[in-house]
Parts: structure tokens; C-alpha cells; sequence
């Protein structure tokens, strides 16, 4: 229509629900739920339509697919638009998980409903423009744009600290963004364009990689979140209101870790082999120092959090192992950990809104009355373990296969993080389920209602099935992923050769 | 056509702005009761719309006339357009204010348009001489209007700390010209520049530096911006929307003048004197702004740290510099008019209040308002979609590409700090707890915040006009 092709109407549809939203006018009981309807709505139809684009997008070629391109800036800055194997899970994955948060948010937001929607359908917006840019300022407009519906979630809708929190969330982010913002610059000045298909043809200069590769990596190291720039996820996700902290884990995390697929190692192979190291290192240091802060932690919230931050280590870890089976298995780690951090969050949230405290030491014994939720609780901490048959255990198996074949040392550290995960997630598991239901404020509990049960059932038979058949997004991404790694290891053979003829 | 009506035909929205200044004073001695307005606001903002459309007559790139001294190009016009559509908005915000604080007098929009007419003389300046006569112009005309609410103490106080200080600058400035004049025996901007060329004595360097240390005073930037926060504070609002918007267009665009064509051959020289104030400028203004509780005082710092932004596209002398200056000037003046509107817009009962926490709770006791006053603030710090961060992009990529690295690593820095304050805004509107109700502000006041939120909200839509139009102005300088 117009020019404008499907990726644009994904990005489009949910503004379109935001501006009804606000037009709607007045502030009473009516009115919120037909915001809520409004945004539910309008979050299923974006998905039925990212539906529709993976029906149309072709898993067997490695190259951009849907693509649409207009005049935006000038001649060097366009609105470029298309998907690969990369992008399309996370673009379905966010589509997915939207649905969910608005649900999740049925009741327990009861005051602001109408900006609470809004708010929620702008950031859906800029995840899916962030995936689907093909313009690296497009993509910088929408990875930075987010900051800011994100921030009035988490400020407005939040906890006690929330200021705090919201505060720390964006400064963070944006300082690592400003310096990625410079790089962009600086690879404009070499390519005279930041259409990414051109970027990715380029060969920057060694010397140029190092700091390009740095300016990125302090972007995406923060957002992703890794170690020692993890300090703003935990609390971010203990002030966020329950679909804040999905969205977080679910899909924010992500862009760090799709940033390096997309732009670190193809752009900067050199620099990428060069860091590798330093990456493994970090990631290591992630996986067993905050499992450790993790199994210490007195608030459920936070105890996920610091699991993300784990489950993140895999994920870089894999990535920068740079073999078929490393970046597959990162790919298919952060589609799982979005389920699954997604799906613990909405069981956090489900008590939460109970008994409004995530103390864990306030809990016990849940299992007497709420039979239902420690079975759903159960196979969710079963998948953050990665126990095999979730869709935990693959992301995991992959990354740590992939990285053993790069270098054993790492791995090998690695798997003491799954011991390490087993162990704090079943003693949260223990302390909030099983133990003396003896807590007077818990006597009245009630179990999942029709829409909790709603809400979890789906991600739970995707966290299974995606557990034994993780065919669908492994093929979805494997043709991508083939020539990404065979282009890393030509530029990295051009690059001997050339240091061997000089 | 003979070249008197050629020159006139080349000046004619300074013709006009003459002209209509001198009628309307008349018409408010003759005709206006008690010295009050009556119309001649109304009237002034027509002249100022009918010299802006006489902007778009303007042919060819480049042509100077009245013996050298004046120039008219793609470049000016641009400027002007700038110039004539901050002063244009700033008569239609004053006009509730002044009735209001009952100093509605007449002269108000005569010196508005002449101070006007000063500024389109200084972006047209061709040599010192016309330079120094359209600074005096329109910083006469300030320093009256700085002080318009006279029996306001602090008011008076901003009057006169700026006409002292802004004397002390036009006299160093009047030094430099000297200087410049005594070592290069000219004052036009060509003949400097190819007098200099390959010469670039102590005495040419020591004026230069005493010029860009006048119009670093009208800049308000760094080592002299010390009048900025006083003079913001004390003025009455609409007056410092006023040299927010309007004058520092002048400023900055005279600055850019006279650098890329009067001192090409000591581009080394000036070079660092820029990115000295550049630095000194955004590091000031993100850190002293944290501590302000005052709108308008926090106003004076964010805009000493945005002058600081738009010098970095200076510093890196070349065309999309200059390109990059345009862009952020242009942003930049949506912005601070957008915000003044904003703090024109803050008013409980009959009084005009300016503190921070007097904006608490906004995005429940006026929705709309707290959006736009957000998107400005959001705006300001540079966040993407909105239009600021593109100004960001133009003056930071112009830096990168002339390899100035570490300028424009400092720029971003400073702006994550400087972001931490416009949060804070937006944080005090949203997160807080509800403070009193703002009374109804007046259609024209909502009108301009509203346009300006939605063309700084909805411009990454569109930025290519922009785009193309700065482009062609910076191309008709070099």
C-alpha cells in the first residue's frame, strides 16, 4: 500500500491502536476496559499479521526478505526495511509476547490504563522496527526511542524505587548508545551510507574495527546486560510492573544480542576474533558470579534478573564461539530465555498480585492451594535449569557445544553455570512451593484463575515443545547463520593472507 | 535596473521591517490610549509574517550590494527566516503576558521589530562596519526590552547587568575590528580573507580572537555566558523566549559568517578557539543546569549547552558543518519556543510561576501539556525520534568526518549528563504527585506549544526539506 510493504504495517498497527487509545475520552470503568480490549486487539492482529510475514518469508535463502525502501534523510540515510533469518524469530517472538503483557496487565494496573496501553503499543512499535531496520540510523532511531516508553513504565507504574530505577535504566543505556551513535558516524564517513546490506559488504579498516567494535560492544554489552554493566537490569526488573519485566527479559535483552549478530561480527570479523576472548571471559565471569549473587537473593524479581544475566552469558558466549552450532544456539537461547524469563515473571506476577510483596521468605507450602501454579512454576524452573525436553536445555547444549569446539577452557567453566542455575532456581522453587504452609496472610489464596491459566498455558507447550522439536527455529535462522559464519571465516582468511603478503 | 532599486530590491524584508517599525511608532504616539498596545502588536506580527514571505522572493544565490556591505544569499535568507519567525512567535506569546503583567505598551513590538531589523542587517553583513551596526541595532533594542517590566526589581537588575556587560563586549569587539583593520587595511570579509591569507600576523590573530569574543557574548557561551542565567531569570518571559530564539539565530549565523569568509586562511587559529568554547560550553551547560529549580534559569543553562552543540558543526569548518549548524539552529529555535510557550503556559491563577516543582503531576492535572512540555524535554536531550536528535546527528557526524574525535566524544558525554535534567522534567510532570491546577493558558500560548511538540514529535517523518534546504544554504557560503 502506499509503497509501504508488511514489515511496515507491523510497525505501523500498533500506533494505530495507540492513537485510538487516545482518543478515547474520559476516565471511568468503560473507558479502561475498552483501552484494555483496544490493546489487546490491536496486539492480536499484529501478531496475526508477523504471522502472515513468516508464511511469505522464505527459511531456505540467507538473504534480506520483505524488503522496502523509501526516501527518508538524504541520499546516504534511508527508511530501509527487511527481515533474515536473524530478525524474523525475534519479530514473531516480540509479536508473540505482546499479547501477554497486555493480559498480564489486566487487572493489576488499574490506574493510567489508557497512557499504561499506549505506552505499551509505542514500545512495541520500536521493537519491531528495531528488528526489521536495514538502515543502521533507523535502527539507532528505534533501539534508542524505546528508552523512553520504557522509562515512563517503569517511573510511572512502578515499585517503590522506581525513580531510582527508571533513572538508572535510561542514563545507562544511553551513554553505551551515544558512543555506538559516534561509530555510526564514523562508518557513514567510510561507506557514505548506512544502508546495512552496503555496510555489510564493506571492509572496514583493521585499526578502525577495534574501536567500531569497542563503540558497539559498549552499547550492546549494556543492554544485553553483561558483566559488570549488568547493575541497572536488577533494578529496572524489581521497580517494572510485571509486563515491564517480560518485556524486559523478554525482548529488550535481546537487541544487545541481536546487535552483535547483525552488526559486530559481520562488519568487524577481524576485531570480533581479536576480542573474542574478552567476550568469553566476561560471559564466563556472568554465568558463574551471578548465579552465585543469585542464589543470595531475598526477591524473587531479582533472583530471575540475575538468572537473565546468566542465561545472557550463554548467549554471548555462543555468539562469539563463531561456529554454526555457537550463533544457533545463542539465537535459539534468547528465543527461549524470552519465553521462559517472560513466563517466570508472569508466575512472580501471579502471587505478586496476591499478596503484593516478592519476598520470597513471605511465601511456602503454595502447593496446598495452589496446585495448578506450582505445576506451571515447576516446568518453568525446569526450563530456566535446562532440563533437557525444555527449551531451555537446547540453547544451552548449543552454546556450550559450539564454545567447546572454539576453546574447551571455556566451556568448561561454563557448565559449573549450569549446576549453578539448578541450584538456585530449585531452592527458589522449594522456599516459595513446598516448606510449612503456615503464613496466615497466604491461608486465602486462591489458584490460577481462567485468565492466569490462559496466559501460561501457551508459553508453556511452546517451553516443551520448542524443547523436543526445536526444528522450527533452528531452521528459521540456519541458512542466515551459514553465511554469516562462512563470510566471518572468508574476511578473517583475507585478512591472514593479507598480513602473510605483506 | 538601476542599483539603487537593485539594492533596495535585495533588502526589501529589511526595508519593510524599517519602514513598519517607524509607522507603527508613530501610529502608538498618535493613536494608542495611555501608551497601551492597542493593535500595534497585532500590526508588527503582520510586518514581521510580510518581510518573512518576502524571504522566498529572493533570487540567486549570491549577490552583494550597497557598496560591499551587504549581502544577500541562500545562506542569509535561511538565517533570516530563522530569525524572522522567533521574533514573529515571540510578539504572538507576549501579547497575553503583557496585558497580564500590565506592561503592555506600544513600544514593545517596535523595538521587537527593531531589534529585528538589527538582526537581518547583522546575518546580511558583508564587512565589520555593517557587522557592528546591526550588533548595536539589535542589542540596543534588547537591552530595553530586557528591563521592560520596569518596576520590577529584577527585571530592571537583568537590564542593566546585560547592557553593562553587553558594552564591555561591543567594545572588545570594536577592538578586534581595529586590530583586523590596522593589519589587513580593509574591513570587507573578502578582502580580510584574502589579506590574511599566508599572512596570519599576531595582530590578525589578536583581533580575531577579540571579535569571536563579542559574538561569543551574544552567543552567550562560554568564558561569556555569565549574563545568560540572570538575564533569563529577570526578563519577562516572552523577552527571554526572545533571546533564546530570535537573537541567538543572529549570533550564530553572523559568527558562522564571517569565519568561513573572513578568516579561511587561519583556520587552525579559530579552529581551537572554537572547540575550546565548544567543550567549555556543553560541560557547563549539562552540569550547571542539575542544580536549578527555576524553569527559566534551567532554560539559560540548556541553551549555553546547546550553543555548545551547534558550535561543534562550527569547529569542523567544513560545509556540512555549516549544513549542520543550519540544521540544529532550526531545531533548536522550534524547541526553545516550544518550551517557552511551555513556561508561558505555567501560570496559577493571576500569577506566572516558574519553579520545576510547580510542574509536578502535570500528566494528570493537563494531559496534553505534560506530553508536549515531555517531547520538548526529551527533545532537548537529544533522544531519538524526536527532532533533536537529528540536530545531534548533523553537528556530531560533521565533527566525526572532520576527524574530531574527541570533541565530539565529549559532546556525547555531556549529553548523557545533560539528559539526567530533562528527565528530571519529565520525571517531576509524570512520576510526581499532583501540585496545583495551571489556570486556561491563551489560545495563541496553547497553539504554539502544541505545533511546536507536534513538529518536533512528527519530523522524523519528514526531515528531508530541512535537509535539502540547509544543504543549499551551506553551499551558497563556500
Amino acid at each position: 500500500m502506499f509503497g509501504f510493504g508488511i514489515l511496515s504495517g507491523l510497525i505501523v498497527l500498533p500506533l494505530i491502536g495507540a492513537a485510538f487509545i487516545l482518543l478515547l475520552r474520559g476516565d471511568d470503568e468503560a473507558t479502561k476496559r475498552n483501552a484494555r480490549w483496544a490493546a489487546l486487539i490491536t496486539t492480536f492482529v499484529t501478531f496475526a499479521l508477523s504471522i502472515y510475514a513468516w508464511q511469505l518469508f522464505d527459511t531456505k535463502s540467507a538473504s534480506f526478505q520483505l524488503v522496502e525502501q523509501m526516501g527518508w534523510v538524504n541520499a546516504g540515510l534511508s527508511y530501509k526495511l527487511g527481515v533474515d533469518g536473524i530478525s524474523m524469530p525475534f519479530v514473531l517472538l516480540t509479536t508473540f509476547l505482546m499479547p501477554f503483557c497486555i493480559a498480564a496487565s489486566w487487572v493489576s494496573i488499574s490506574n493510567r490504563v489508557k497512557e499504561y496501553m499506549v505506552a505499551f503499543l509505542v514500545l512495541e512499535t520500536l521493537m519491531i522496527g528495531v528488528f526489521c531496520a536495514l538502515d543502521l540510523v533507523l535502527f539507532y532511531v528505534f533501539f534508542e526511542a524505546g528508552l523512553i516508553p520504557m522509562f515512563l513504565i517503569i517511573g510511572v507504574w512502578g515499585g517503590k524505587r522506581r525513580i531510582y530505577a527508571s533513572f538508572k535504566f535510561f542514563l545507562y543505556t544511553l551513554l553505551g548508545s551515544l558512543l555506538m551513535l559516534l561509530a555510526i558516524m564514523a562508518m557513514y564517513g567510510v561507506a557514505g551510507t548506512t544502508d546495512i546490506t552496503t555496510l555489510l559488504k564493506t571492509s572496514f579498516p583493521l585499526s578502525m574495527q577495534k574501536w567500531l567494535w569497542l563503540a558497539f560492544f559498549a552499547s550492546f554489552a549494556v543492554k544485553m546486560p553483561m558483566w559488570p554493566v549488568h547493575t541497572w537490569l536488577p533494578d529496572a526488573h524489581v521497580e517494572a510492573p510485571t509486563a515491564g519485566s517480560v518485556i524486559l527479559a523478554g525482548i529488550l535483552l535481546k537487541m544487545g544480542g541481536y546487535g552483535f549478530l547483525r552488526f559486530s561480527l559481520p562488519m568487524f570479523p577481524d576485531a570480533s576474533q581479536y576480542f573474542a576472548p574478552l567476550v568469553w571471559t566476561l560471559s564466563v565471569v556472568a554465568i558463574i558470579y551471578t548465579s552465585l549473587v543469585a542464589m543470595v537473593q531475598e526477591d524473587m524479581k531479582k533472583l530471575i534478573a540475575y538468572s537473565s544475566v546468566a542465561h545472557m552469558g550463554f548467549v554471548t558466549m555462543g555468539l562469539f564461539a563463531m561456529n554454526a552450532q555457537g550463533v544457533q544456539g545463542a539465537i535459539f537461547q534468547m528465543v527461549s530465555h524470552g519465553l521462559v524469563s517472560g513466563a517466570l515473571f508472569l508466575c512472580v506476577g501471579v502471587v505478586y498480585d496476591r499478596i503484593h510483596t516478592r519476598d520470597i521468605a513471605a511465601y511456602g507450602g503454595l502447593v496446598q492451594r495452589m496446585p495448578i501454579y506450582a505445576v506451571v512454576f515447576m516446568v518453568f524452573t525446569m526450563a530456566n535449569v535446562g532440563l533437557p525436553g525444555t527449551s531451555g536445555f537446547v540453547g544451552e547444549f548449543l552454546t556450550l557445544l559450539g564454545v567447546f569446539n572454539a576453546n574447551s577452557w571455556v566451556a568448561l567453566f561454563a557448565t559449573t553455570g549450569v549446576i549453578l542455575s539448578a541450584a538456585y532456581a530449585l531452592y527458589l522453587y522449594r522456599r516459595i512451593i513446598f516448606g510449612v504452609f503456615d503464613k496466615p496472610a497466604l491461608q486465602g489464596i486462591m489458584d490460577l484463575d481462567k485468565r492466569e491459566i490462559a496466559i501460561l498455558a501457551p508459553l508453556l507447550v511452546l517451553t516443551i515443545y520448542y524443547g523436543v522439536h526445536p526444528g522450527p527455529i533452528l531452521d528459521a535462522c540456519a541458512a542466515s547463520v551459514d553465511l554469516l559464519v562462512k563470510n566471518y571465516d572468508a574476511a578473517l582468511a583475507a585478512t591472514k593472507t593479507a598480513a602473510l603478503a605483506r | 535596473m538601476t542599483s539603487l532599486s537593485l539594492a533596495l530590491a535585495h533588502s526589501l524584508p529589511e526595508v519593510t521591517l524599517a519602514l513598519g517599525a517607524l509607522s507603527l511608532l508613530m501610529l502608538g504616539v498618535f493613536f494608542a490610549k495611555d501608551g497601551r498596545d492597542w493593535i500595534i502588536s497585532e500590526l508588527a506580527i503582520v510586518v514581521l509574517g510580510l518581510a518573512f514571505l518576502q524571504l522566498f522572493l529572493g533570487i540567486g544565490p549570491k549577490v552583494v550590494v550597497w557598496d560591499g556591505a551587504f549581502v544577500d544569499d541562500t545562506y542569509g535568507r535561511f538565517m533570516k527566516g530563522l530569525a524572522l519567525i522567533g521574533s514573529l512567535v515571540t510578539l504572538i506569546l507576549s501579547m497575553d503576558y503583557m496585558r497580564r503583567e500590565k506592561i503592555d505598551q506600544f513600544e514593545f513590538p517596535v523595538l521587537v521589530l527593531l531589534a529585528t531589523l538589527g538582526m537581518l542587517m547583522l546575518i546580511s553583513a558583508q564587512n565589520l562596519m555593517a557587522l557592528y551596526l546591526g550588533l548595536e541595532l539589535m542589542s540596543l533594542a534588547l537591552y530595553v526590552i530586557a528591563a521592560f517590566h520596569r518596576d520590577n526589581v529584577r527585571a530592571s537588575e537583568a537590564g542593566l547587568k546585560y547592557f553593562a556587560l553587553g558594552a564591555l563586549s561591543s567594545g572588545m569587539m570594536l577592538y578586534g575590528a581595529s586590530l583586523l583593520y590596522g593589519f589587513a587595511g580593509t574591513v570587507s570579509f573578502e578582502g580580510l580573507a584574502a589579506a590574511i591569507k599566508g599572512h596570519a600576523t599576531v595582530g590578525v590573530v589578536f583581533g580575531l580572537v577579540f571579535v569571536l569574543a563579542g559574538l561569543a557574548f551574544k552567543m552567550s557561551v562560554v568564558p561569556f555566558h555569565m549574563w545568560t542565567p540572570d538575564v533569563y531569570e529577570g526578563a519577562p518571559t516572552p523577552v527571554t523566549a526572545f533571546f533564546a530564539s530570535a537573537a541567538k539565530m543572529a549570533a550564530v549565523a553572523i559568527t558562522v559568517r564571517i569565519i568561513m569568509t573572513a578568516f579561511p586562511g587561519v583556520t587552525a587559529q579559530w579552529q581551537q578557539i572554537i572547540i575550546f568554547i565548544a567543550i567549555l560550553s556543553m560541560a557547563l551547560g549539562s552540569f550547571a543546569a542539575i542544580g536549578q529549580t527555576n524553569i527559566k534559569r534551567l532554560m539559560a543553562y540548556s541553551s549555553i549547552g546547546h550553543m555548545g552543540f551547534a558550535l561543534v558543526g562550527l569547529a569542523a569548518g567544513t560545509q556540512q558543518g555549516v549544513q549542520g549548524v543550519l540544521v540544529y539552529m532550526a531545531i533548536y529555535l522550534v524547541m526553545t519556543l516550544g518550551t517557552f510557550a511551555g513556561i508561558l503556559s505555567m501560570r496559577v491563577g493571576d500569577t506566572y510561576v516558574e519553579k520545576i516543582s510547580d510542574l509536578s503531576g502535570l500528566a494528570r492535572t493537563n494531559g496534553p501539556m505534560a506530553f508536549f512540555l515531555a517531547a520538548m524535554m526529551l527533545s532537548l536531550a537529544g533522544i531519538p525520534p524526536l527532532a533533536g536528535f537529528f540536530a545531534k546527528w548533523y553537528v556530531f557526524n560533521a565533527a566525526i568526518q572532520a576527524n574530531l574525535y574527541p570533541l565530539a566524544v565529549i559532546g556525547v558525554l555531556s549529553s548523557v549528563v545533560a539528559c539526567f535534567y530533562y528527565l528530571r522534567i519529565v520525571k517531576v510532570m509524570y512520576f510526581d504527585e499532583a501540585a496545583a491546577k495551571f489556570a486556561r493558558p491563551s489560545m495563541a500560548v496553547s497553539a504554539v506549544l502544541m505545533f511546536a511538540s507536534l513538529l518536533i514529535v512528527f519530523f522524523a517523518f519528514w526531515p528531508a526539506p530541512l535537509d535539502a534546504a540547509a544543504a543549499a544554504a551551506a553551499k551558497s557560503l563556500f
